[in-house]
This record gives structure tokens, C-alpha cells and sequence, in this order.
């Protein structure tokens, strides 16, 4: 019994780290249509903007609310540039899709490189605050207690992007513009700003998800955000695309098939498992789980 | 006697289009006067829609599209994008309405509101009292001709000073026809309509010039009166005579 309950919490955490990442995709390619092979480096990002600040910057740290400033600092970093790279290599881009992934595979893999050049292709121990190393028990299962952080911070992440497109004009206008963008332009909106905010928003889930992604694994290295964007696209796939509550069930979905096959078969068919998911969902329902947002 | 004369509101000056190696516009020239309806007719594929799509921005153009506001400023369309243009006071209801399905009635509205202008749901339910009732309902589970209320709702919200309609009436049941043709005269009241549309008893009851594509050019301009009474040139350019139904 404890072992399916740890099981399943691991598994929990797992999809929250997923549903973090994929969420950004899920938005970015619902309303502007761009397949971002970017996203993971914005976790790259994310992951060492707060490993760097919980050392050099003024008033933050390894633990407490030093940890909180530096891993704000990492998502700030992420989102700024990912706000930049819209603005920048993007937004001139409009309506051309395949320079539009061209741009984004050669962004992925110049970030990596930088990061790589700057701080080494290494791992480094990534600071964990001393609560996140601590377990709790729960029906006899010692579960560790970064994935309960994980899994809170998606929860809060899953109910603000909802309220955020449920109650805000700028949801409003990206719920629309998802399903017919050139009528959301021909009633005087400039769905551009409605882009650069999505693709911001995007980076800084992504971003959170670095910063929360070295928690989980207890360190970070270069490569970490495109292996994690893999199965972050198979969960926006599973999901339905542009649905961000079908993103959050596929993350459940597959956090917890590749964590109870990688135990109870063998290690690494987890991830054999999910591409199998995966091709059972296109099968039954090509268009994902839901294919709408929210 | 005054000299002044009044400029067009919407002036086309040799437009182009060119959609996937087709030449949709081949040198378009129109202008749209200051007030009434003027009926943009056409057989199907002449370049209608393709005509209002250019004035908004929406499709690649070449050539001069002017626009000339209740402020006398001359403004040049051409080369701005859709939603500048459309702030100048220009409202657009395309061929298949293009409500957003997956948001409410309400929410289509709220959309549509435009900060510059003030905001007119007084009007709008007072003209489509069922959308009010309809409000928190979702706009794809409408009917026809009630996403047509919610397209032609969107054009009233805001002050606008001139619409682009594209064919209201299409798939409307003969009843809703006369009613959207009766939303469409008061609205004309206050604002310039030009009106892309084939049923040619909503042109005679509505319009009071009449434009003529054919072939992507302009085949005749005039009044509209003058246009209807003529059978032998609305067969010959419309391929119907007047006597009632469709272009």
C-alpha cells in the first residue's frame, strides 16, 4: 500500500513538473500557432537563473525566503527573455511557420550552448532548501517533500492561468483568438500583445518549472530542459494542443504510467509506456484528449 | 451656391489582389459616398468579399484605399494593419458571422467593445432583445440567424462610421431576412453601410447606390434605383433580371 501511495505522489510530482512546462506550449501554440522548440531552454533559463542568484544575488540564498527571491530571479530572467525572443526572432515572422520552428530548433540549441559555454556541460547540485529534503508520511509512504511543493505550484499555476483566461480581457482575447485570430484583428485588437504576453507567461511557467525541476532532481545541467520538453510535448499532444485542463490531465496521465511501469516492470520502460499512451490516445481520439482552451 | 465638395468616405483607387497565383482585384476603383447604403454587388467569385477583405487589411493589396473620417482627416488604409484600420470607425461582419463558438453571447460582445468608442448595449438589446435573454449562452450553440443578431450586434456596440456587411441574409428562413433587413435600415440611419449581397429584394428595399464587380473590375457604379429598374443590364451583369430573388 505504501508503495502505491508513494507511487502515486512521486507520479503527482512528476506531472506538475510536466503540466508546468506544457502549459506554456499548450497557450503558445493554441492562439499563435508556433511549435516553440525553445520552451526547454527557458527551463534551462529558469534552472540556473536561480541556481546563480541563490549565490551572488544580494539578499538571496539556499533557504527560506532567500530560496523564494532567487527562484522569483530565475523566472524573471525566464520570462524576460522570453518576451525578448518574441519580440525580437518571432513576432517577424507572423504567418511563416516553418521559419518560425527553424528559428525556435536554432534558438534551443544556441541557449544550450551558451549555457554550456558560460558554466560547463557538468551537472551542478542545485540548492534545496532544507524542508524539500525532509519527508512526510502519508499511509505509511515517506514521501519527500519537494513533491508536494511541485504539486502545489501547479495547482496554483493550473487555477491562475484558468481565472486569468476566464476573467481578464487579455484572456478573453486569447480564448478568442485561438479559435479565429484574424476576427479577433477585425474588431480593432492588436492580437500581437496578446502573443508577447502569452509567450512571456509561457517562459515563466517554464522558467518555475527549472527552478522547481532542479528541486526534484537535485541538480541542474544544461541539457535538462530539452529531455523534459520530449514528454512536455506528448502531454500537450495527449491533451489536445490548445486545452489547458486537457494538458493538465494528460501531465497526470503521464506522470503516473511512467512511474508505476518504470517500478513495477523495469527501469525506463516509463518511458516506452507514454509513447505508447500517447499513440492509444491518437488512435481513439486524434484530436487529443480536448482540443479547447480552458 | 456652395463650391465645397464633400469627400467619399471610402475611396478604392487601382486595387490589386493576388491570392495563390490567382488576380482575385484587378484594379479596383470605387468609392463609397457619406451616408445610405451602397450595395456591393457581384456574380459569386466577381471579387466582392475579396473587395471589403482588402479595405480591412485582411488580404495582401496594391494600390490606394483612403478613408475619409467625420473629421475631414484623409486617412490612407493601404499598408496598415487590420486593427488600426477598424479603429478609424470602420465595423466588419463577415460571410459566415465568425462568432467565437466557445464564448458566451456576452463575452462575444464584451470583445467587441472598443476603447475608443463609447459602448452602446442599450441599442443592442433594444434591437436583438433575445441576445440579453441568450446572454450566458454559448454563441456555437445559436442558431443561424441568431449568431447573425450577435455579428451585426458587434457593428452597434461601438460608434462606428462605416460598415462593411458581407451578405447578412445568407441561409436566413425569409423572416429573419426581413428582420435583419429592418436592423440594417435603422442602422443606416446613422451610419454608411456597404453592403456585399445577392439577394436583390433586401438591395431594392435598402440601398441607395450600387456598385457592380465583375471579373475583379468595377462593371458599373451608380444609384441603385436606376441599376434595378434596368433588367437587361442586371441579367447582364448579375445574371438576373430584377423581378425578385437572388444575384
Amino acid at each position: 500500500m505504501s508503495t502505491v501511495v508513494l507511487l502515486t505522489i512521486t507520479g503527482l510530482g512528476l506531472a506538475a513538473l510536466y503540466f508546468l512546462v506544457a502549459s506554456g506550449l499548450s497557450l503558445i501554440f493554441g492562439l499563435m500557432g508556433v511549435l516553440n522548440f525553445a520552451h526547454g531552454a527557458f527551463l534551462t533559463i529558469g534552472a540556473y537563473g536561480t541556481w546563480w542568484a541563490s549565490d551572488h544575488l544580494p539578499g538571496a540564498g539556499s533557504t527560506g525566503w532567500g530560496f523564494v527571491l532567487a527562484v522569483v530571479f530565475g523566472v524573471a530572467v525566464g520570462t524576460a527573455v522570453a518576451a525578448l525572443i518574441e519580440l525580437a526572432l518571432i513576432r517577424p515572422l507572423y504567418e511563416r511557420h516553418i521559419e518560425q520552428v527553424l528559428v525556435t530548433v536554432g534558438l534551443s540549441l544556441a541557449l544550450v550552448a551558451l549555457v554550456r559555454a558560460t558554466w560547463g556541460a557538468d551537472p551542478h547540485p542545485f540548492p534545496r532548501p532544507e524542508w524539500t529534503q525532509r519527508t512526510t508520511s502519508v499511509l505509511g509512504a515517506n514521501v519527500p517533500n519537494d513533491r508536494f511543493l511541485l504539486i502545489g505550484s501547479a495547482v496554483v499555476v493550473l487555477v491562475a492561468v484558468l481565472a486569468f483566461l476566464r476573467f481578464t480581457r487579455f484572456g478573453l482575447i486569447i480564448r478568442a483568438g485561438v479559435e479565429n485570430r484574424s476576427m479577433v484583428t477585425a474588431l480593432g485588437i492588436d492580437v500581437r500583445r496578446a502573443f508577447t504576453l502569452v509567450f512571456a507567461i509561457g517562459g515563466a511557467f517554464a522558467a518555475l518549472a527549472g527552478a522547481l525541476g532542479g528541486i526534484y532532481l537535485g541538480s541542474i545541467s544544461p541539457g535538462q530542459g530539452t529531455s523534459l520538453l520530449i514528454f512536455a510535448f506528448i502531454v500537450v499532444v495527449i491533451g489536445g494542443m490548445s486545452s489547458i485542463t486537457g494538458t493538465a490531465v494528460a501531465a497526470v496521465l503521464v506522470g503516473l504510467v511512467q512511474q508505476f511501469a518504470n517500478y513495477y516492470a523495469a527501469s525506463g520502460v516509463g518511458d516506452l509506456s507514454v509513447v505508447l499512451l500517447l499513440a492509444a490516445v491518437l488512435l481513439a481520439r486524434p484530436s487529443g484528449l480536448t482540443a479547447r482552451l480552458a | 451656391m456652395s463650391g465645397t465638395v464633400t469627400p467619399p468616405l471610402l475611396r478604392m483607387s487601382d486595387v490589386h489582389v493576388r491570392l495563390s497565383g490567382s488576380h482575385i482585384l484587378q484594379g479596383v476603383d470605387l468609392t463609397v459616398r457619406r451616408g445610405g447604403v451602397t450595395a456591393l454587388l457581384g456574380r459569386n467569385g466577381a471579387g466582392k468579399t475579396t473587395t471589403v477583405k482588402a479595405v480591412l487589411g485582411l488580404v495582401p493589396s496594391t494600390g490606394t484605399i483612403e478613408f475619409t473620417g467625420s473629421d475631414g482627416r484623409n486617412q490612407r488604409l493601404s499598408g496598415r494593419r487590420t486593427h488600426e484600420i477598424v479603429r478609424h470607425g470602420i465595423g466588419y461582419a463577415p460571410e459566415d458571422r465568425e462568432v467565437f463558438g466557445g464564448l458566451t453571447v456576452a463575452e462575444n460582445l464584451t470583445l467587441a467593445e472598443r476603447r475608443n468608442s463609447p459602448h452602446h448595449h442599450d441599442r443592442v438589446y433594444e434591437l436583438f432583445p433575445e441576445l440579453k435573454q441568450r446572454s450566458r449562452q454559448l454563441a456555437g450553440t445559436l442558431s443561424g440567424g441568431q449568431q447573425q443578431m450577435v455579428a451585426i450586434a458587434r457593428l452597434l456596440l461601438n460608434d462606428n462610421q462605416l460598415l462593411l456587411i458581407d451578405e447578412p441574409t445568407k441561409g436566413l428562413a425569409p423572416l429573419l431576412v426581413a428582420e435583419v433587413a429592418e436592423v440594417l435600415a435603422r442602422a443606416a440611419e446613422e451610419v454608411t453601410i456597404l453592403l456585399v449581397e445577392q439577394n436583390l429584394t433586401v438591395v431594392r428595399r435598402m440601398a441607395d447606390d450600387a456598385i457592380v464587380v465583375d471579373q475583379g473590375r468595377i462593371a458599373w457604379s451608380g444609384p441603385a434605383p436606376e441599376l434595378m429598374a434596368d433588367a437587361d443590364r442586371t441579367r447582364e451583369l448579375l445574371g438576373v433580371a430584377t423581378t425578385g430573388g437572388h444575384a
